[in-house]
């Protein structure tokens, strides 16, 4: 009886093994597609290319910012110290949080993969909010800290 | 008799995945293949920066197949359903914003896992605030302070918890 028991214990640790396995591997072509395209701009775009769009006009920035941070990826150390080179050539702090915020909030790159994963219109919905409101932390937050300061 | 309609449903849905992602893998490697007819020198440092991407990420996916394989073990779609479901309340949302903000390595590697989740009962307004909140870092919490100072990245952080909340929201009312 015990025997039994075991058994079926461990037929349910390998199926349930199994189905993460499986579950994974139909996401894996969608992933490695995603890694390629994020090898494919880390190959054709340096952080000077980033950091060259940005004009020094406060909302231009921010808007440029976030649209830049949107499609850029990579780790987000990367978007810290490009931020930060960015506040030294006066580039207004609204428009590199923004930048930073979205930078590891939305992801065009990883997009298709979301959508597929996780269904299009919680993607869509998800991408297009976590922009405008990374926006809208970044202003507060500036404008919290004047206050403080 | 709903069971095994629900289970071909599932099964139909992740044979459409796959295809859809293999569409999307070949349009990638057509990519590829145009920038080594056009720029070939390029094409060495987008594989190589797209290697390094898969030995980075090889521990999270790993860590994370491990993770699927002993939630369907351990936790059932009740469980899901008392912590991260419709009747969690505020400890689904305090849950969401934790595991998000101590979650590691790159977004995507986190959507199968998520997905799972979401067939055993977790809501949507949760992921989205999972999601989100994986932009506090904390080991990165130095790097951004050194940078920034310590009083934007707490007001930042303190944000973008509150954002990640109202957003989760909206994206519940818009699944609904």
């Amino acid at each position: 009886m015990t025997n039994r028991k075991q058994k079926n214990d461990e037929k349910n640790v390998l199926r349930s093994f199994y189905e993460a396995l499986k579950s994974f591997g139909t996401t894996f072509p969608m992933l490695l597609g995603v890694i390629l395209v994020l090898g494919f701009f880390r190959g054709f775009v340096s952080n000077q290319m980033i950091s060259a769009v940005f004009t020094g006009d406060l909302l231009r920035d921010t808007i440029i910012g976030s649209v830049v941070g949107s499609i850029s990826a990579g780790n987000a150390v990367t978007s810290y110290i490009i931020g930060g080179e960015l506040i030294k050539e006066n580039v207004s702090l609204i428009a590199v949080t923004s930048f930073m915020v979205v930078w590891v909030t939305v992801g065009v790159i990883q997009f298709p993969a979301e959508a597929t994963i996780l269904g299009r219109r919680f993607a869509c919905a998800r991408n297009a909010l976590a922009f405008i409101f990374s926006t809208l932390v970044s202003i507060a937050t500036v404008k919290t800290l004047m206050v403080i300061q | 008799m709903k069971r095994n309609g629900d289970k071909s449903n599932v099964r139909g849905k992740r044979r459409k995945d796959k295809y859809r992602g293999i569409y999307f893998l070949g349009s990638v490697a057509c990519l590829y293949f145009l920038v080594f007819v056009f720029k070939p020198e390029n094409l060495q440092k987008s594989v190589k920066a797209s290697g390094d991407m898969v030995i980075h990420i090889l521990p999270a996916l790993v860590f994370i197949v491990l993770l699927m394989g002993i939630m369907n073990y351990f936790v059932k779609p009740r469980t899901v359903s008392r912590y991260a479901g419709k009747g969690s309340g505020i400890k689904g949302w305090l849950l969401a914003i934790c595991t998000g903000i101590l979650s590691h390595g790159p977004i995507y590697a986190w959507y199968p896992l998520l997905r799972n989740l979401r067939n055993h009962g977790m809501k949507s307004s949760l992921i989205a605030v999972f999601l989100y909140n994986r932009s506090i870092k904390i080991p990165l919490l130095p790097v951004i302070v050194y940078y920034f100072g310590l009083p934007f990245v707490a007001i930042l952080a303190s944000y973008l918890i509150i954002a990640s909340i109202v957003q989760g929201h909206i994206v519940q009312m818009i699944e609904r």
